[in-house]
């Protein structure tokens, strides 16, 4: 059997285009584009850098999305990716992080059985969309595997059996190694992701399409009605200027006359 | 799920070596308030996992910090966290002891062991939670004064736990409800609430739970750990924080930011664009997705205030803002706003900080 990644990718509204309808506090998604999860794109790249290493690695990336997810596994493809799939149903529409990993676990498991299994697990530490980081640990544990979160140093052993990686995390670092089949969250710090080869575009060919009856998901396990978390308000925070706008004919002066404001008000 | 039997609220006591994280005593703080809007019978407790040693000396923290309970699960291969190791011990404790709500801090730990916890058990959790309420009446109130929301959809009978989070790095809000299962979780935001003052003389029980940890239960090796050099100061903890931003227009901007916080005695942050840049490292970014900070002064220095970075300082006592970009949003929540080249004002600053500081 070839060795087998499975890295789990997601299409997000570029974050830094995405604007607020201030009055009714909505998304304005129009016109936004979707793009590849940054922390993504170090996940693919993780994978692109163990086949470069080692014979018969075999990479798959899956999405769960709307119908346009199919360009970020067109992305994975051109890439390096050998395949994609794409889980899509409207009756997912509004799953929570719960069942995302229900619904990537069927998936995956699907996929195991028809290819023989998997041995690594890659996915972001977190979407830039939601900031959950949930789905991962989620779907390592329905899937009964072991986790290393926030990866930021990855080595596969010699006999591909062992994964040793190097946890990022708040002021430290851990070195910590697991057994393969595993799952790894990975962070920006492990990589620089490649740029897509143009002899890689004709990807759509490489790409199945499941869809909830397909994973075997009732009706009422997926969507609002599966997940255990409930969206009840959106909104915006009202933003209202309060600030005294310090003068002066150059930086000195406004310097000199905001200490003496912040000495007057006994801030310093 | 029966919600009679499924009562008191509890927090996650993150501890490593015994010492308990400062976001652990924040959520015992936050959790204190939280309590009084439960029902009667409702108490704040502390669940810790670990080995008998540390848990004892985490234990007497939670107490002083403010819990009236504190379930412990102490096993020797619990002296390091692994997410197989503590998933085991937390939901035991909650099988045995059905908490009616359980709250974590954002933290690479809390965000490892939360999600696992919750697929383990079939649990809601609501992410990076930087607002909590169970009184309808405060959500009505905070809905109305603070945000746009549209408060005629507010049931004032909800009993539930009301997590408010961003998303959309900030941009926008959302609250979120785990109304099927309990207990409702939540991974919470550290620096939103001060960290208590501990009373050593208050007293509370301490119940073990018994759980066996064993070594072929840990499916990682823990190979290795170490601290890394970091600035002297935290973010979480300083006094006075000079930040930078995309208009310091290069790496070496943050060296005379520096030069001010020294002698300001702060020191430096970073908005989310400066680290985008690679001029800093993550850890120095305030905001969203970053460090939550309240200091007594936080000097924006060439940051326009992104929502995302807004929602990570706005709670600073006074804010100093310098750009020279008349209209940025950054300018709309400081105090005091500078319009002008920060390359002339902070070199001004730190001439002149000296004759204003008073001798206080």
């Amino acid at each position: 059997m070839s060795f087998n990644i499975i890295v789990c990718v997601k299409q997000v509204p570029d974050s830094d285009k995405v604007k607020i309808d201030s009055k009714t506090g909505s998304l304005i998604r129009k016109g936004v584009p979707g793009i590849l999860n940054s922390d993504d794109r170090n996940a693919l790249e993780a994978a692109l850098a163990i086949r470069d290493n080692f014979e018969n690695v075999h990479i798959t990336a899956v999405t769960m999305g709307p119908p346009a997810s199919r360009e970020v596994l067109f992305e994975a493809i051109a890439k390096g990716a050998d395949e994609g799939i794409l889980i899509n149903d409207i009756a997912l529409a509004n799953s929570d992080t719960f069942v995302t990993s229900t619904v990537l676990e069927k998936a995956i498991t699907k996929w195991a059985s028809l290819k023989g299994g998997y041995n690594l697990i890659i996915a972001g530490r977190e979407s830039s969309d939601g900031n959950t980081a949930q789905v991962g640990p989620q779907l390592a544990e329905k899937l009964g595997i072991p986790q290393i979160t926030y990866v930021s140093d990855l080595d596969v052993s010699e006999d591909m059996s062992i994964i040793s990686a190097v946890r990022r995390l708040d002021g430290s670092t851990e070195n910590i190694e697991a057994d393969l089949p595993c799952l790894i969250t990975v962070t920006k710090y492990l990589n620089t992701p490649r740029y897509p080869k143009m002899c890689n575009i004709f990807g759509d060919k490489n790409i199945v399409e499941w869809n909830a009856a397909s994973l075997g998901l009732a009706s009422d396990s997926i969507g609002l009605e599966g997940s255990e978390s409930v969206v009840i308000s959106t909104f915006a925070i009202k933003n209202e200027s309060v600030g005294t706008f310090i003068e002066g004919q150059n930086g000195t002066e406004q310097a000199i006359n905001l200490l003496s404001e912040l000495h007057r008000t006994r801030v310093i | 799920m029966n919600s009679e039997t499924h009562r008191d609220l509890w927090v996650f006591i993150e501890q490593t070596d015994g010492n308990i994280a400062p976001v652990s005593a924040q959520l015992l703080a936050e959790g204190a308030r939280l309590v009084k809007d439960m029902s009667e019978e409702a108490q704040l407790c502390g669940i810790i996992a670990g080995n008998e040693n540390d848990v004892a000396l985490a234990s007497k923290d939670t107490i002083a910090y403010g819990a009236s309970k504190v379930y412990t699960v102490t096993d020797p291969n619990l002296k390091n966290y692994t997410t197989d190791g503590y998933t085991i011990a937390v939901t035991a404790a909650i099988r045995e002891h059905k908490p009616d709500i359980l709250l974590y801090g954002v933290t690479p730990m809390g965000r490892d062991l939360a999600p696992r916890v919750a697929a383990r058990m079939g649990l809601g959790l609501t992410a990076d939670c930087t607002r909590l309420d169970i009184k309808a009446s405060d959500y009505l109130e905070f809905a109305r004064t603070e945000t746009t929301m549209d408060t005629s959809s507010i049931n004032l009978d909800d009993v539930h736990l009301k997590q408010t989070k961003p998303s959309f790095g900030g941009k926008l809000m959302a609250t979120m409800i785990c109304p099927n299962s309990r207990p409702q979780m939540a991974t919470v935001r550290a620096g939103l609430w001060d960290t208590p003052e501990a009373d050593y003389d208050r007293t509370g029980e301490i119940i073990p739970v018994d759980v066996t940890i064993n070594e072929e239960d840990i499916r990682v090796r823990i190979k290795s750990h170490q601290a890394e050099i970091k600035s002297d100061l935290s973010l979480a903890d300083a006094d006075i924080i000079v930040a930078g931003g995309r208009g310091l227009g290069s790496k070496e901007g943050f060296d005379l930011l520096r030069q001010l916080a020294d002698k300001v005695g702060g020191v430096v942050a970073a908005s989310g664009s400066a680290v985008d840049a690679g001029w800093i490292e993550e850890e120095f970014m305030i905001g969203q997705t970053g460090t939550i900070v309240k200091p007594r002064l936080y000097i924006a220095c060439g940051i326009s205030g992104s929502i995302q970075h807004i929602a990570g300082m706005e709670k600073s006592d006074t804010i100093i803002a310098i750009n020279t970009d008349p209209d940025v949003p950054i300018f709309e929540i400081a105090d005091y706003c500078i319009v002008g080249n920060l390359y002339e004002v902070v070199p001004a600053l730190i001439e002149h900080w000296d004759e204003f500081k008073s001798n206080i």
